[in-house]
């Protein structure tokens, strides 16, 4: 029978993580949109982000131990770490595998903002964009669900969610006030 | 941290993001545009807490606390 | 009154030549290990327009611990009524040479940096000129360069931000440039009017600069004179006399006078009865309220209204924001618009109730200190033009119509 508990444990907090991390990615965008009403004020999207971007690491990290741990799956620490380094549907594995290290990646510098260079944080945040992605694209490629009516219903709507975030962003996102000026008053005085 | 500490923003940073002024609306308010008026005072023990939140959520890293110049 | 330190001399019509230069003047003193000390004891004040003792910025950046200095020397003049740098350099460049060498040996700095508009081209191309006529040790160390004249070019963080990236405008200090400026090294910037009194202060003493002022005051100042005055010139005046006697110097005014912008639009403006008697020198100035700025005199005819100048100022300095900062965009701007309404009597009561609402918090809330040079404007035109801006808002008219239907 094998290690069912270990088994479902993989499964299971791998299909939380999904949700997690799309709820972590909609906070975000609602934070650069500075989205606002009179329920919900502005400091609260990015706290939450912040905090359920804490969580689902907690929960990928569950996800990865225990699928690593379980013999029956013959996934050894390489699987969980180098990308594509597993005989186990390689390519879906490995994506997973990078999507893990860089939400490693964005939570470690978000961590030590303060600390370092601006531009970096930000450039790896951007990152972000492939992270969530990649986290969904393994979860259809590998997971035993993934074509079970409750998992994908939850997929979609998490999919969806995030999409009509992102497109939101791309529309209607305030940009920095003073971005043209910024630049109109640095090209003239260069 | 000592007693005498002040909020200082970076004016440049600031994008006007205004979650400071919900975080400690004792300490700092919004001008019409949405861009923070800070006191000069130094910051009351009571809401040290809540003014070192706003330093650390400021979306733009524009705040800190700091000694009056 | 003209010539009496700087501007001394023959020949005001080119560049003076360095062998000129040498023969009228004669070497600098062979070592100038104290030349601090003296400058403390000449009490010579900054001329870039805060007026800070020369002595106390070279010290703050003698005692910064990293190694290498650098100077600044700042001849940008961004402040559009200002003429004397430009001048300055065009006719005596090599005293602001002598002056910025003798920074870069006391405080050890090997690099120095001449800082200039680039559309100033005749100054630009007198100090070109005169760099090529100095020794290979200064002519290896200095280096000039040119930036986009604009009125915050000129600021110091301004200057080292162009030099260290290419771009003119403030930055946000701390830290400032002399804890770290160009390349990150403790950076002196100094205006190029200082530094050629610091040439000649380190010729002739600190006693002689002291007695070239008048009543208590020490020194020698560039001033730029214009508006209704018989000759708009840049003009050298001890420092003590009073505005009365510069303007008579350059011939006196040339209608009846209304008010007086001193120190240029960082400065303010002074009902005319006021400023006659008022003295050239920092200190005095600042305690009645005033400042001399980078040594503008602007005099106004009474023929011109005041509202209509504040306004074409306050739009000017809107314009001119490095735009960087939210309160200085957009709340300069507002005030520049609102006045402008005023100028034009389309406002209402409003306008100035909000005007005053704005300017109330618009000081201190930049990078630099261009808002509250604005704010320092509107406020001295709203006190002295009081009559004029209630003509405007309330009965829609100028006080010049009613002159002009008197007359």
């Amino acid at each position: 029978m094998g290690d069912t508990i270990l088994w479902y444990t993989t499964r299971g907090a791998g299909a939380v993580s999904i949700v997690l991390l799309s709820v972590v990615v909609v906070l975000g965008l609602l934070a650069r949109i500075r989205f606002a009403t009179e329920r919900w004020p502005r400091f609260l999207s990015a706290a939450l982000h912040r905090d359920l971007a804490l969580m689902t690491i907690v929960f990928v990290a569950l996800h990865v131990v225990t699928a690593v741990v379980d013999p029956f799956t013959h996934l050894g620490l390489v699987a969980a770490t180098v990308p594509f380094g597993s005989y186990y549907r390689t390519f879906w594995l490995g994506l997973g595998t990078i999507s893990l290290e860089l939400i490693m990646a964005i939570v470690v510098t978000s961590l030590v903002r303060q600390r370092i260079c601006p531009r970096l944080w930000r450039g790896i945040h951007w990152l972000a964009y492939a992270a969530w992605p990649f986290g969904v694209l393994h979860g259809f490629g590998t997971g035993t669900d993934a074509f079970s009516l409750w998992l994908l219903a939850i997929t979609i709507v998490c999919i969806g969610a995030v999409v009509g975030t992102a497109l939101w962003r791309v529309i209607a996102a305030p940009r920095d006030p003073l971005r043209g000026e910024r630049r109109a008053a640095a090209a003239g005085a260069s | 941290m000592t007693k005498q500490d002040v909020l200082a923003v970076d004016r440049i940073r600031c994008d006007g993001h205004g979650v400071c002024a919900e975080l400690v609306p004792e300490l700092i308010e919004l001008d019409d545009w949405g861009y923070p008026i800070i006191g000069n005072a130094p910051i009351p023990d009571a809401i040290r807490a809540h003014a070192r939140r706003a330093v650390s959520s400021c979306p733009a890293l524009a705040l800190r606390l700091g000694v009056p110049e | 009154m003209s010539g009496i330190s700087l501007l001394a001399g023959p020949d005001r019509n080119g560049p003076e030549r360095f062998s000129d230069h040498m023969a009228r003047l004669g070497p600098l003193p062979p070592d100038a290990p104290s030349l601090i000390d003296v400058l403390d004891r000449s009490g010579l004040r900054g001329c870039g327009g805060a007026a800070f003792p020369v002595a106390a910025k070279w010290r703050a950046v003698a005692a910064q611990h990293s190694g290498e200095r650098v100077i600044v020397v700042n001849g940008a003049e961004g402040e559009p009524l200002s003429r004397k740098d430009r001048l300055l350099m065009q006719v005596r460049p090599h005293l602001v040479l002598d002056g910025a060498m003798l920074a870069a040996e006391t405080l050890r700095a090997e690099r120095v940096f001449l800082y200039l508009g680039a559309e100033h081209t005749g100054a630009v191309r007198a100090m070109t000129g005169a760099l090529q006529e100095r020794s290979e040790t200064d002519r290896r160390r200095t280096r000039l360069v040119t930036a986009p004249v604009g009125y915050v070019s000129g600021e110091e963080s301004a200057a080292v931000h162009f030099i260290n990236d290419g771009v003119a405008l403030p930055t946000t200090t701390p830290p400032r440039p002399y804890q770290r400026g160009v390349g990150g090294r403790p950076t002196l910037i100094q205006n190029v009017e200082t530094l050629a009194h610091v040439a000649m202060i380190a010729r002739f003493g600190a006693d002689w600069f002291r007695q070239l002022g008048r009543s208590g005051s020490t020194g020698t100042a560039l001033l730029t004179v214009s508006g209704a005055v018989a000759a708009q010139t840049v003009i050298e005046v001890p420092q003590g006399v009073t505005l009365a006697e510069v303007v008579d110097a350059v011939g006196g005014t040339s209608a009846r006078a209304s008010a007086v912008l001193l120190g240029g639009y960082f400065g303010g403006w002074i009902a005319a009865e006021q400023a006659w008697d008022l003295h050239v020198d920092a200190a005095s100035l600042k305690t009645g309220g005033h400042t001399l700025g980078c040594g503008v005199l602007a005099v106004l005819a009474a023929s011109r209204c005041g509202v209509i100048e504040s306004s074409r100022i306050l739009t000017y300095l809107g314009d001119q924001s490095a735009r960087q900062c939210g309160p200085c965009v957009f709340g300069l701007r507002a005030i520049a618009d609102a006045v402008h309404s005023v100028a034009a009597r389309r406002a209402d009561a409003n306008d100035i109730a909000r005007v005053r609402r704005w300017a109330g918090v618009l000081g201190g809330r930049g990078a630099c200190h261009h808002p509250d040079g604005a704010f320092g404007l509107l406020h001295s035109a709203l006190r002295v033009f009081a009559a004029e801006f209630s003509a405007h808002l309330e009965r829609g008219r100028c006080t010049l119509d009613a002159r002009a239907a008197a007359a």
